[in-house]
Protein backbone atom coordinates (compact mmCIF):
# COMPACT_ATOMS: atom_id res chain seq x y z
CA UNK A 1 0.00 0.00 0.00
CA UNK A 2 1.57 3.29 -0.92
CA UNK A 3 -0.02 6.62 -0.66
CA UNK A 4 0.83 9.84 -2.57
CA UNK A 5 0.08 13.24 -1.84
CA UNK A 6 0.63 16.14 -4.66
CA UNK A 7 1.09 19.44 -2.83
CA UNK A 8 3.32 20.60 0.10
CA UNK A 9 0.66 22.95 1.56
CA UNK A 10 -1.57 22.81 4.63
CA UNK A 11 -4.28 20.05 3.17
CA UNK A 12 -1.28 17.73 2.18
CA UNK A 13 0.28 17.67 5.57
CA UNK A 14 -2.73 17.67 7.61
CA UNK A 15 -3.58 14.71 5.17
CA UNK A 16 -0.68 13.03 6.41
CA UNK A 17 -0.94 13.25 9.99
CA UNK A 18 -4.15 11.65 9.37
CA UNK A 19 -2.87 8.86 7.62
CA UNK A 20 -0.32 8.17 10.06
CA UNK A 21 -2.87 8.54 12.74
CA UNK A 22 -4.46 5.31 11.68
CA UNK A 23 -1.69 3.38 9.60
CA UNK A 24 1.99 3.46 11.03
CA UNK A 25 3.34 1.19 9.07
CA UNK A 26 2.40 2.16 4.82
CA UNK A 27 4.83 4.36 2.68
CA UNK A 28 3.69 7.53 2.50
CA UNK A 29 4.77 9.91 -0.71
CA UNK A 30 4.43 13.56 -1.00
CA UNK A 31 5.53 14.89 -4.01
CA UNK A 32 5.52 19.07 -4.39
CA UNK A 33 6.80 21.49 -7.04
CA UNK A 34 7.35 24.39 -4.53
CA UNK A 35 11.24 24.39 -4.06
CA UNK A 36 10.63 25.73 -0.56
CA UNK A 37 8.13 22.55 0.95
CA UNK A 38 5.89 23.15 3.11
CA UNK A 39 5.63 26.79 4.53
CA UNK A 40 3.16 29.08 6.02
CA UNK A 41 1.58 30.67 2.88
CA UNK A 42 -0.73 33.09 4.47
CA UNK A 43 2.55 34.17 6.64
CA UNK A 44 4.10 35.83 3.04
CA UNK A 45 1.77 38.91 4.04
CA UNK A 46 4.35 39.18 7.14
CA UNK A 47 7.37 38.33 5.47
CA UNK A 48 6.74 41.16 2.99
CA UNK A 49 5.88 43.63 5.44
CA UNK A 50 9.39 42.44 7.63
CA UNK A 51 6.94 41.30 11.20
CA UNK A 52 8.50 37.51 10.48
CA UNK A 53 12.17 36.41 8.86
CA UNK A 54 11.65 33.86 6.05
CA UNK A 55 13.45 31.12 7.79
CA UNK A 56 10.59 31.67 10.43
CA UNK A 57 8.29 30.20 7.61
CA UNK A 58 8.41 27.32 8.25
CA UNK A 59 6.25 25.54 10.82
CA UNK A 60 7.91 21.93 10.59
CA UNK A 61 11.39 20.64 11.09
CA UNK A 62 13.31 17.75 9.96
CA UNK A 63 12.72 15.73 12.98
CA UNK A 64 8.82 16.67 12.64
CA UNK A 65 9.25 15.07 9.24
CA UNK A 66 10.70 12.36 10.57
CA UNK A 67 8.41 11.28 12.82
CA UNK A 68 5.84 11.59 10.34
CA UNK A 69 7.62 9.27 8.16
CA UNK A 70 6.99 11.23 4.75
CA UNK A 71 9.31 10.77 1.78
CA UNK A 72 8.92 14.33 0.10
CA UNK A 73 9.86 14.50 -3.99
CA UNK A 74 10.73 17.38 -5.31
CA UNK A 75 9.31 17.50 -8.65
CA UNK A 76 6.34 18.50 -10.72
CA UNK A 77 3.80 15.43 -11.52
CA UNK A 78 2.70 16.54 -15.32
CA UNK A 79 0.27 13.34 -15.80
CA UNK A 80 -2.04 11.40 -13.71
CA UNK A 81 -2.52 7.76 -15.15
CA UNK A 82 -5.78 6.68 -13.13
CA UNK A 83 -6.12 2.93 -14.68
CA UNK A 84 -2.24 2.17 -14.12
CA UNK A 85 -2.83 3.83 -10.74
CA UNK A 86 0.50 5.57 -11.53
CA UNK A 87 1.87 9.18 -11.85
CA UNK A 88 4.70 10.91 -13.75
CA UNK A 89 7.09 13.14 -12.42
CA UNK A 90 9.18 15.55 -14.28
CA UNK A 91 8.75 12.88 -17.22
CA UNK A 92 10.52 10.64 -15.84
CA UNK A 93 9.99 6.60 -15.06
CA UNK A 94 6.37 6.56 -13.41
CA UNK A 95 5.54 6.68 -9.73
CA UNK A 96 2.81 4.29 -8.38
CA UNK A 97 0.00 4.88 -6.06
CA UNK A 98 -3.04 3.26 -4.04
CA UNK A 99 -4.79 6.31 -2.86
CA UNK A 100 -3.67 9.53 -4.04
CA UNK A 101 -4.19 13.01 -2.87
CA UNK A 102 -4.15 15.90 -5.25
CA UNK A 103 -3.77 19.09 -2.91
CA UNK A 104 -1.86 21.05 -5.80
CA UNK A 105 -3.97 24.18 -4.30
CA UNK A 106 -4.38 27.47 -6.75
CA UNK A 107 -2.50 30.02 -8.50
CA UNK A 108 -2.95 33.82 -9.43
CA UNK A 109 -5.33 34.32 -12.49
CA UNK A 110 -2.40 35.75 -15.06
CA UNK A 111 -2.84 39.50 -16.00
CA UNK A 112 -3.73 39.53 -19.52
CA UNK A 113 -2.46 43.28 -20.83
CA UNK A 114 0.78 43.83 -23.05
CA UNK A 115 3.79 44.13 -20.80
CA UNK A 116 2.46 41.89 -17.77
CA UNK A 117 5.74 39.54 -19.01
CA UNK A 118 8.03 41.84 -17.68
CA UNK A 119 10.12 41.00 -14.64
CA UNK A 120 9.01 43.72 -12.41
CA UNK A 121 5.60 42.44 -12.72
CA UNK A 122 4.93 40.63 -9.50
CA UNK A 123 2.05 38.27 -8.22
CA UNK A 124 1.74 36.34 -4.35
CA UNK A 125 1.90 33.05 -4.87
CA UNK A 126 4.67 31.47 -3.54
CA UNK A 127 8.12 32.00 -1.15
CA UNK A 128 9.54 32.51 -4.16
CA UNK A 129 6.92 35.27 -5.43
CA UNK A 130 7.52 37.11 -2.18
CA UNK A 131 11.64 36.65 -2.58
CA UNK A 132 11.14 38.33 -5.73
CA UNK A 133 9.13 41.22 -4.41
CA UNK A 134 11.54 41.97 -1.81
CA UNK A 135 14.26 41.74 -4.08
CA UNK A 136 12.37 44.54 -6.76
CA UNK A 137 11.27 46.81 -4.16
CA UNK A 138 13.19 49.76 -3.93
CA UNK A 139 12.56 52.42 -0.98
CA UNK A 140 11.43 55.92 -2.71
CA UNK A 141 10.18 54.15 -5.74
CA UNK A 142 6.89 53.81 -7.29
CA UNK A 143 4.61 50.54 -6.98
CA UNK A 144 1.20 49.99 -8.72
CA UNK A 145 -1.56 47.63 -7.02
CA UNK A 146 -3.86 46.08 -8.99
CA UNK A 147 -7.02 43.95 -8.27
CA UNK A 148 -8.68 43.19 -5.16
CA UNK A 149 -9.47 41.13 -1.53
CA UNK A 150 -7.19 40.18 1.03
CA UNK A 151 -3.85 39.35 -0.87
CA UNK A 152 -4.05 43.11 -2.83
CA UNK A 153 -4.48 45.05 0.62
CA UNK A 154 -0.96 42.57 1.49
CA UNK A 155 0.70 43.72 -1.48
CA UNK A 156 -0.02 47.40 -0.57
CA UNK A 157 1.30 46.91 2.91
CA UNK A 158 4.29 45.53 1.93
CA UNK A 159 5.44 48.07 -0.40
CA UNK A 160 4.52 51.02 2.11
CA UNK A 161 6.27 49.28 4.76
CA UNK A 162 9.30 49.16 2.40
CA UNK A 163 9.06 53.00 2.23
CA UNK A 164 7.74 52.66 -1.55
CA UNK A 165 5.05 55.10 -2.82
CA UNK A 166 2.15 53.00 -3.82
CA UNK A 167 -0.78 53.62 -6.45
CA UNK A 168 -3.78 51.21 -5.57
CA UNK A 169 -6.13 50.53 -9.06
CA UNK A 170 -9.75 49.38 -8.67
CA UNK A 171 -11.89 49.04 -11.66
CA UNK A 172 -15.20 49.40 -9.54
CA UNK A 173 -16.38 52.49 -7.21
CA UNK A 174 -15.02 50.50 -3.95
CA UNK A 175 -12.78 48.27 -2.51
CA UNK A 176 -13.90 44.62 -2.32
CA UNK A 177 -18.05 45.65 -2.89
CA UNK A 178 -19.36 41.84 -2.62
CA UNK A 179 -17.87 41.33 0.78
CA UNK A 180 -17.77 44.48 2.27
CA UNK A 181 -20.71 47.02 2.29
CA UNK A 182 -20.38 50.48 0.98
CA UNK A 183 -19.03 52.43 4.57
CA UNK A 184 -16.41 49.47 5.49
CA UNK A 185 -15.17 49.85 2.04
CA UNK A 186 -14.98 53.23 2.93
CA UNK A 187 -13.41 53.00 6.13
CA UNK A 188 -10.48 50.60 4.42
CA UNK A 189 -9.93 53.24 1.69
CA UNK A 190 -9.85 55.73 3.93
CA UNK A 191 -6.85 54.18 6.03
CA UNK A 192 -5.31 53.78 3.13
CA UNK A 193 -5.27 57.49 2.30
CA UNK A 194 -4.36 57.99 5.24
CA UNK A 195 -1.13 56.23 5.28
CA UNK A 196 -0.29 57.75 1.89
CA UNK A 197 -1.81 55.14 -0.58
CA UNK A 198 -2.78 56.77 -3.83
CA UNK A 199 -6.87 55.10 -4.68
CA UNK A 200 -8.09 55.29 -8.15
CA UNK A 201 -11.25 54.53 -8.90
CA UNK A 202 -13.06 53.10 -12.12
CA UNK A 203 -9.36 52.60 -13.36
CA UNK A 204 -8.88 49.79 -15.94
CA UNK A 205 -5.49 48.97 -16.97
CA UNK A 206 -5.06 48.37 -20.64
CA UNK A 207 -1.24 48.29 -20.95
CA UNK A 208 2.34 48.09 -18.86
CA UNK A 209 4.60 50.61 -20.24
CA UNK A 210 8.57 49.38 -20.74
CA UNK A 211 11.72 51.66 -20.73
CA UNK A 212 15.17 49.73 -21.92
CA UNK A 213 13.33 46.34 -20.76
CA UNK A 214 12.22 47.26 -17.64
CA UNK A 215 8.43 48.94 -16.03
CA UNK A 216 8.05 52.56 -16.51
CA UNK A 217 4.38 53.17 -16.22
CA UNK A 218 1.22 51.85 -17.10
CA UNK A 219 -1.67 53.69 -19.20
CA UNK A 220 -5.82 53.13 -18.36
CA UNK A 221 -7.90 52.76 -20.29
CA UNK A 222 -9.43 56.46 -19.92
CA UNK A 223 -6.33 57.32 -21.47
CA UNK A 224 -4.32 58.33 -18.15
CA UNK A 225 -0.92 56.60 -17.11
CA UNK A 226 0.95 56.73 -14.05
CA UNK A 227 4.28 56.16 -14.06
CA UNK A 228 5.96 53.44 -11.84
CA UNK A 229 8.98 51.04 -11.37
CA UNK A 230 7.00 48.03 -10.17
CA UNK A 231 3.63 46.50 -10.93
CA UNK A 232 1.57 43.58 -9.03
CA UNK A 233 -1.55 41.95 -9.34
CA UNK A 234 -4.34 40.08 -7.19
CA UNK A 235 -7.13 39.92 -9.86
CA UNK A 236 -8.14 36.01 -8.18
CA UNK A 237 -6.97 32.80 -7.90
CA UNK A 238 -7.73 29.57 -10.22
CA UNK A 239 -7.51 26.04 -8.68
CA UNK A 240 -4.69 24.14 -10.66
CA UNK A 241 -7.43 21.82 -12.10
CA UNK A 242 -5.38 20.72 -15.16
CA UNK A 243 -3.80 17.40 -13.82
CA UNK A 244 -7.25 16.41 -12.94
CA UNK A 245 -8.82 17.35 -16.50
CA UNK A 246 -5.91 15.47 -18.40
CA UNK A 247 -7.08 12.76 -16.01
CA UNK A 248 -10.96 12.67 -17.20
CA UNK A 249 -11.72 13.77 -13.23
CA UNK A 250 -14.83 15.80 -13.27
CA UNK A 251 -14.33 19.41 -12.76
CA UNK A 252 -16.14 22.38 -12.43
CA UNK A 253 -14.49 25.44 -11.26
CA UNK A 254 -12.42 23.03 -9.17
CA UNK A 255 -11.81 19.71 -8.96
CA UNK A 256 -15.13 18.42 -7.59
CA UNK A 257 -15.63 15.98 -4.85
CA UNK A 258 -17.97 14.28 -2.45
CA UNK A 259 -18.11 14.63 1.32
CA UNK A 260 -15.60 12.31 1.89
CA UNK A 261 -13.47 14.39 -0.20
CA UNK A 262 -12.84 11.87 -2.89
CA UNK A 263 -13.26 12.34 -6.72
CA UNK A 264 -15.41 10.38 -9.05
CA UNK A 265 -12.55 8.02 -9.06
CA UNK A 266 -12.69 6.41 -5.71
CA UNK A 267 -8.82 5.73 -5.56
CA UNK A 268 -8.36 9.85 -6.00
CA UNK A 269 -8.84 12.62 -3.71
CA UNK A 270 -8.67 15.98 -3.24
CA UNK A 271 -8.32 18.98 -0.43
CA UNK A 272 -7.62 22.56 -0.52
CA UNK A 273 -7.91 25.41 -2.78
CA UNK A 274 -8.40 23.28 -5.80
CA UNK A 275 -11.46 20.94 -4.12
CA UNK A 276 -14.24 21.92 -5.24
CA UNK A 277 -16.48 20.40 -1.98
CA UNK A 278 -19.95 19.34 -1.87
CA UNK A 279 -21.69 20.26 1.20
CA UNK A 280 -24.40 18.42 2.49
CA UNK A 281 -25.98 21.37 4.40
CA UNK A 282 -26.50 23.45 1.60
CA UNK A 283 -26.42 21.08 -1.38
CA UNK A 284 -24.18 23.04 -3.26
CA UNK A 285 -20.56 22.47 -4.01
CA UNK A 286 -18.33 25.20 -2.71
CA UNK A 287 -14.70 26.36 -2.92
CA UNK A 288 -12.86 27.69 0.10
CA UNK A 289 -9.40 29.61 -0.27
CA UNK A 290 -8.64 29.39 3.42
CA UNK A 291 -6.29 28.00 5.68
CA UNK A 292 -8.93 26.33 8.41
CA UNK A 293 -10.47 24.52 5.63
CA UNK A 294 -7.89 23.75 3.85
CA UNK A 295 -6.23 22.17 6.67
CA UNK A 296 -9.84 20.34 7.82
CA UNK A 297 -10.19 18.84 4.03
CA UNK A 298 -6.74 17.30 3.87
CA UNK A 299 -7.48 15.31 7.65
CA UNK A 300 -10.51 13.98 6.42
CA UNK A 301 -8.93 13.17 3.18
CA UNK A 302 -5.95 11.00 4.73
CA UNK A 303 -8.89 9.44 6.98
CA UNK A 304 -10.17 8.19 4.08
CA UNK A 305 -7.51 7.06 2.22
CA UNK A 306 -6.40 4.96 4.95
CA UNK A 307 -9.60 3.42 5.11
CA UNK A 308 -12.10 5.22 7.59
CA UNK A 309 -15.60 6.54 6.45
CA UNK A 310 -15.47 10.55 7.55
CA UNK A 311 -17.35 13.23 6.38
CA UNK A 312 -15.83 16.83 5.65
CA UNK A 313 -18.84 18.98 7.43
CA UNK A 314 -17.87 22.61 6.57
CA UNK A 315 -18.38 24.91 8.86
CA UNK A 316 -18.93 28.44 8.85
CA UNK A 317 -15.91 29.80 6.57
CA UNK A 318 -14.11 32.73 8.15
CA UNK A 319 -10.66 34.16 8.02
CA UNK A 320 -8.99 36.81 9.95
CA UNK A 321 -6.88 39.52 8.17
CA UNK A 322 -5.40 42.83 8.57
CA UNK A 323 -6.87 45.36 6.41
CA UNK A 324 -4.99 48.39 6.11
CA UNK A 325 -3.72 47.56 9.46
CA UNK A 326 -7.57 47.26 10.98
CA UNK A 327 -7.60 43.63 12.09
CA UNK A 328 -11.13 41.99 10.38
CA UNK A 329 -12.86 39.13 10.92
CA UNK A 330 -15.31 37.94 8.12
CA UNK A 331 -17.81 35.05 9.23
CA UNK A 332 -20.53 33.10 7.35
CA UNK A 333 -22.54 34.51 4.25
CA UNK A 334 -22.07 38.50 4.35
CA UNK A 335 -22.04 40.40 0.68
CA UNK A 336 -23.24 39.03 -2.72
CA UNK A 337 -22.55 39.53 -6.36
CA UNK A 338 -19.39 40.38 -8.28
CA UNK A 339 -16.91 42.06 -7.62
CA UNK A 340 -15.14 43.89 -10.46
CA UNK A 341 -11.85 43.61 -9.09
CA UNK A 342 -11.56 39.56 -9.32
CA UNK A 343 -11.96 36.92 -11.37
CA UNK A 344 -14.11 34.73 -9.55
CA UNK A 345 -12.27 34.32 -5.94
CA UNK A 346 -8.88 35.51 -4.16
CA UNK A 347 -7.14 33.68 -1.89
CA UNK A 348 -8.06 33.71 2.17
CA UNK A 349 -11.54 34.00 0.91
CA UNK A 350 -14.58 31.78 0.42
CA UNK A 351 -17.58 31.63 -2.07
CA UNK A 352 -19.88 31.34 0.76
CA UNK A 353 -19.08 34.89 1.68
CA UNK A 354 -20.56 36.18 -0.93
CA UNK A 355 -23.81 33.81 -1.30
CA UNK A 356 -26.13 35.89 0.99
CA UNK A 357 -29.75 34.41 0.88
CA UNK A 358 -32.30 36.92 2.24
CA UNK A 359 -31.10 38.76 5.42
CA UNK A 360 -31.45 41.37 7.45
CA UNK A 361 -28.24 43.53 7.97
CA UNK A 362 -27.67 45.44 11.32
CA UNK A 363 -24.56 47.09 12.23
CA UNK A 364 -23.47 49.74 15.09
CA UNK A 365 -19.81 51.41 15.52
CA UNK A 366 -17.98 54.00 13.50
CA UNK A 367 -14.73 54.84 12.31
CA UNK A 368 -12.33 51.64 13.16
CA UNK A 369 -14.78 49.61 15.50
CA UNK A 370 -17.29 48.32 12.97
CA UNK A 371 -19.50 45.32 13.69
CA UNK A 372 -22.32 43.77 11.17
CA UNK A 373 -24.87 41.12 11.19
CA UNK A 374 -26.53 39.35 8.68
CA UNK A 375 -29.71 38.15 10.83
CA UNK A 376 -31.40 35.31 9.35
CA UNK A 377 -35.15 34.02 10.41
CA UNK A 378 -33.86 32.26 13.70
CA UNK A 379 -30.39 32.84 13.22
CA UNK A 380 -27.28 34.60 12.10
CA UNK A 381 -26.25 33.93 8.62
CA UNK A 382 -22.66 35.89 8.90
CA UNK A 383 -20.59 38.82 10.55
CA UNK A 384 -18.24 41.20 10.15
CA UNK A 385 -16.14 42.38 13.00
CA UNK A 386 -13.73 45.38 12.10
CA UNK A 387 -11.37 46.80 15.10
CA UNK A 388 -12.01 45.33 18.24
CA UNK A 389 -12.13 41.84 17.97
CA UNK A 390 -13.85 40.63 21.22
CA UNK A 391 -16.75 39.59 19.82
CA UNK A 392 -15.14 37.83 17.00
CA UNK A 393 -14.72 34.03 19.04
CA UNK A 394 -17.68 34.64 20.27
CA UNK A 395 -19.53 34.98 16.89
CA UNK A 396 -17.91 32.44 15.33
CA UNK A 397 -19.12 29.89 17.44
CA UNK A 398 -23.00 31.26 17.93
CA UNK A 399 -22.58 31.36 13.79
CA UNK A 400 -21.04 27.78 12.78
CA UNK A 401 -23.29 26.25 15.03
CA UNK A 402 -26.71 27.46 13.13
CA UNK A 403 -27.89 29.11 17.09
CA UNK A 404 -31.23 29.84 17.39
CA UNK A 405 -31.30 33.47 18.31
CA UNK A 406 -35.17 34.01 17.74
CA UNK A 407 -34.93 35.45 21.83
CA UNK A 408 -32.81 38.53 20.32
CA UNK A 409 -33.63 38.64 16.77
CA UNK A 410 -36.40 41.92 17.46
CA UNK A 411 -33.91 43.49 19.55
CA UNK A 412 -31.00 43.28 17.08
CA UNK A 413 -33.24 44.44 14.35
CA UNK A 414 -34.12 47.68 16.10
CA UNK A 415 -33.24 51.04 14.58
CA UNK A 416 -29.50 51.86 16.33
CA UNK A 417 -29.78 48.59 18.77
CA UNK A 418 -26.91 48.32 21.05
CA UNK A 419 -26.26 44.92 18.86
CA UNK A 420 -22.61 43.92 20.56
CA UNK A 421 -24.02 44.21 24.12
CA UNK A 422 -26.80 42.19 23.13
CA UNK A 423 -24.68 39.66 21.17
CA UNK A 424 -22.36 39.86 24.25
CA UNK A 425 -25.29 38.95 26.78
CA UNK A 426 -26.83 36.28 24.46
CA UNK A 427 -22.70 34.77 24.25
CA UNK A 428 -22.77 34.44 28.11
CA UNK A 429 -26.23 32.62 28.22
CA UNK A 430 -25.84 30.56 25.13
CA UNK A 431 -22.19 29.22 25.67
CA UNK A 432 -23.13 28.24 29.31
CA UNK A 433 -26.20 26.37 27.57
CA UNK A 434 -23.82 25.09 24.47
CA UNK A 435 -20.96 23.43 26.94
CA UNK A 436 -23.28 21.62 28.44
CA UNK B 1 -8.91 57.45 36.80
CA UNK B 2 -8.39 57.96 40.33
CA UNK B 3 -4.85 56.09 41.81
CA UNK B 4 -6.26 53.24 43.39
CA UNK B 5 -7.89 52.31 40.04
CA UNK B 6 -4.26 52.19 38.92
CA UNK B 7 -3.18 50.09 41.12
CA UNK B 8 -5.88 48.12 40.90
CA UNK B 9 -5.08 47.66 37.26
CA UNK B 10 -1.85 46.65 37.61
CA UNK B 11 -2.68 44.10 40.35
CA UNK B 12 -4.76 42.33 37.95
CA UNK B 13 -2.11 42.64 35.16
CA UNK B 14 0.18 41.10 37.41
CA UNK B 15 -2.02 38.67 38.46
CA UNK B 16 -3.32 37.84 35.07
CA UNK B 17 0.46 36.84 34.82
CA UNK B 18 0.97 35.01 37.40
CA UNK B 19 -2.17 32.61 37.49
CA UNK B 20 -3.05 32.58 33.67
CA UNK B 21 -1.27 30.63 30.70
CA UNK B 22 -1.50 31.25 26.76
CA UNK B 23 -4.11 29.45 25.06
CA UNK B 24 -4.47 29.20 20.77
CA UNK B 25 -7.52 29.07 18.97
CA UNK B 26 -5.96 27.01 16.24
CA UNK B 27 -9.06 27.33 13.56
CA UNK B 28 -7.72 30.85 13.52
CA UNK B 29 -3.49 30.33 13.03
CA UNK B 30 -2.13 30.35 9.96
CA UNK B 31 1.29 28.81 11.66
CA UNK B 32 3.19 32.37 10.28
CA UNK B 33 5.44 31.78 13.31
CA UNK B 34 5.60 35.27 14.35
CA UNK B 35 4.40 34.12 17.77
CA UNK B 36 7.56 31.57 17.94
CA UNK B 37 9.97 34.38 16.51
CA UNK B 38 9.09 36.59 18.85
CA UNK B 39 9.53 34.58 21.81
CA UNK B 40 12.28 35.87 24.26
CA UNK B 41 12.87 32.03 25.38
CA UNK B 42 12.64 30.49 21.61
CA UNK B 43 9.36 28.23 22.72
CA UNK B 44 7.65 26.78 19.91
CA UNK B 45 4.26 28.32 20.53
CA UNK B 46 3.08 27.70 17.01
CA UNK B 47 3.66 24.12 17.71
CA UNK B 48 1.29 24.51 20.45
CA UNK B 49 -1.45 26.48 18.33
CA UNK B 50 -1.17 23.54 15.57
CA UNK B 51 -1.97 21.27 18.12
CA UNK B 52 -4.42 23.44 19.60
CA UNK B 53 -2.70 23.16 23.10
CA UNK B 54 -2.37 25.90 25.81
CA UNK B 55 1.38 26.94 26.90
CA UNK B 56 2.26 24.09 29.41
CA UNK B 57 6.01 25.21 28.78
CA UNK B 58 7.49 25.47 32.89
CA UNK B 59 9.35 28.36 30.94
CA UNK B 60 7.27 30.24 29.97
CA UNK B 61 7.25 33.31 31.45
CA UNK B 62 3.30 34.93 30.61
CA UNK B 63 5.38 37.85 28.95
CA UNK B 64 2.21 38.36 26.43
CA UNK B 65 4.68 38.95 23.49
CA UNK B 66 3.22 36.50 21.73
CA UNK B 67 -0.41 37.50 22.54
CA UNK B 68 0.42 41.02 21.64
CA UNK B 69 2.28 40.22 18.06
CA UNK B 70 -0.27 37.60 16.74
CA UNK B 71 -2.00 39.70 13.72
CA UNK B 72 -4.74 37.52 13.95
CA UNK B 73 -5.89 37.08 17.18
CA UNK B 74 -4.99 33.16 17.65
CA UNK B 75 -3.70 33.72 21.58
CA UNK B 76 -5.15 35.12 24.54
CA UNK B 77 -4.45 34.64 28.00
CA UNK B 78 -6.78 32.13 30.06
CA UNK B 79 -6.76 31.70 33.95
CA UNK B 80 -5.74 28.77 35.50
CA UNK B 81 -6.13 27.79 39.07
CA UNK B 82 -2.57 27.92 39.73
CA UNK B 83 -4.01 30.55 42.60
CA UNK B 84 -5.88 28.14 43.84
CA UNK B 85 -3.07 25.03 44.44
CA UNK B 86 -4.13 23.34 41.06
CA UNK B 87 -2.53 22.38 38.07
CA UNK B 88 -2.91 23.57 34.38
Amino acid sequence: MRYVIIGSGVAGLSACEAIRSLDKTNEIIMVGDDPHGYYSRPGLAYYLTSEIHDKGLYPRGKNNWQSLDVQFVQGRVTRILPNEHQLIVDEKSPLSYDKLLIAVGSQAVRLDVPGADLNEVVKLDHLEDARQILKLARRGKTAIVVGGGITALELVDGFRARGMKVHYLLRGDRYWSNVLDEQESRIIEHRLKEEGVKIHHRAELIEILEKRGRVDGIRLLDGRSLRCNLLAYAIGIRPRVELARDAELAIDRGILANEYLQTNNPDIYVAGDVAQVYDPLSGRSIIDSLWGPAREQGFAAGLNMAGDKKAYIKSAPFNVTRLAGLTTTIIGTIGRGVDEDLIGIARGDSETWRSLPDAIATQSGFDVNRLRLMVGKNSLLGAIVMGNQKLSIPLEKIISAGADITAIRDKLLQPGAPIADIIAEFWTSWRAQYAS
Amino acid sequence: MSFRNIFENDKTHHTALATGHVVPDYSRCVQCGICSYNCPIGIDVRGYAWRGEGIKSSECLTCGECVARCPRGVLRFAHTNLDKGGAL
